[in-house]
């Protein structure tokens, strides 16, 4: 998993209108990426639909959210679609999981881990944090521990 | 930039709090003391709470409303608030639990002419910001102590709160 202090490395990921969102995306903004494993499963729903219960409260300290997976931009539309969720979607579907690698985010068995990273304007990595497993669903406090320390 | 218009609330994580006058309680005194962050359209804390009804046990309800799962959750909630505020609390959680598939604006409407309260004074405080802020505070609370889903109990019985699965939970306690 990527440490804190570490500048965040290159990578593209694709938006819904399949425009590229790279590093150059993070410059300027405080940056919450939230890796989960699947499109549709349960953790990951709870996740997502509980994130969106605060996401007011980090647009209050200026920071934006964004679910990563290795699913295909449809399918990251469809599953927010359904849940009803505004938190943007980057999809790391090819090549398949060349974002969650360099983050450290990558789970053996081909998915990403259940993992959050709080990038800095500056590009810096200030906290990274990775669930014990991927059937642990990380509270938002621990958000909010890292954005306000 | 932040958003210099929206209040920062503290979510930074702290214990769950402990039971006080604020909150709603009711059961059986001396009985295991339980804290359920709960949210009125979640089957599973329906469930749950169609279980301990049963049992004995004291039980304090927390707010913990999550409006992409469940669109009505937190117009259910501020109907409880409202009702609460005319002394029917458990009286409308009650209901709400009930019939989890009626929670549209005329299903509140008819539960609170059901329980007898003032209708207008009802729709007046479930939109108003004190019955929104009082379901908040239960809300962040929640999120603090590291809820992530519902429903979520915390025992209160012996010593610091401990999460408690509400199956393993409910085999430890006697019929009502």
């Amino acid at each position: 998993m990527i440490a804190a202090g570490t500048p965040a490395p290159d990578f593209t990921l694709k938006r819904a209108d399949d425009t590229d969102f790279t590093r150059a995306d993070l410059e300027g903004k405080t940056t919450v990426l939230v890796f989960y494993p699947f499109a549709f499963s349960p953790v990951c729903t709870d996740q997502l639909n509980l994130y969106e219960e605060v996401l007011s409260d980090l647009h209050a300290r200026g920071a934006t959210m964004y679910g990563v997976s290795c699913d295909a931009t449809w399918s990251q539309t469809a599953f927010k679609e359904s849940l009803g969720v505004t938190i943007e979607q980057l999809s790391d579907f090819e090549p398949k999981g060349g974002t969650c690698r360099a983050f450290g985010a990558y789970h053996p068995e081909g998915f990403p881990q259940r993992a959050l990273v709080i990038v800095g304007p500056d590009c810096i990595v200030r906290w990274s944090y990775q669930a014990p497993s991927p059937d642990d669903l990380p509270g938002a406090n621990l958000i909010f521990d890292a954005l306000d320390a | 930039m932040p958003d210099a218009s929206t209040p920062v609330t503290e979510l930074r994580s702290a214990p769950v709090p402990e039971p006080g006058p604020g909150d709603h309680v009711r059961g059986v005194h001396g009985a295991p003391f339980v804290v359920e962050y709960a949210d009125f359209e979640c089957p599973f804390c329906a469930a749950v709470h169609g279980r301990l009804a049963a049992l004995a046990v004291r039980t304090a309800f927390r707010h913990f409303p999550v409006r992409s799962s469940h669109p009505r959750a937190w117009a259910a909630a501020c109907a409880a608030e409202a009702a609460g505020r005319q002394g029917c609390f458990w009286e409308m959680h009650d209901a709400l639990f009930a019939d989890q598939g009626r929670l549209d604006d005329p299903h509140l409407w008819s539960r609170a002419r059901t329980l007898g309260l003032d209708l207008d004074r009802f729709e007046a405080d479930r939109r108003s910001d004190e019955v929104l802020d009082r379901v908040r505070r239960d809300f962040h609370s929640g999120v603090r102590a590291g809820v992530v889903t519902t429903p979520t109990l915390f025992e209160f019985s012996a010593g610091s709160p401990q999460r408690v699965d509400p199956d393993v939970f409910a085999q430890r306690l006697s019929p009502r």
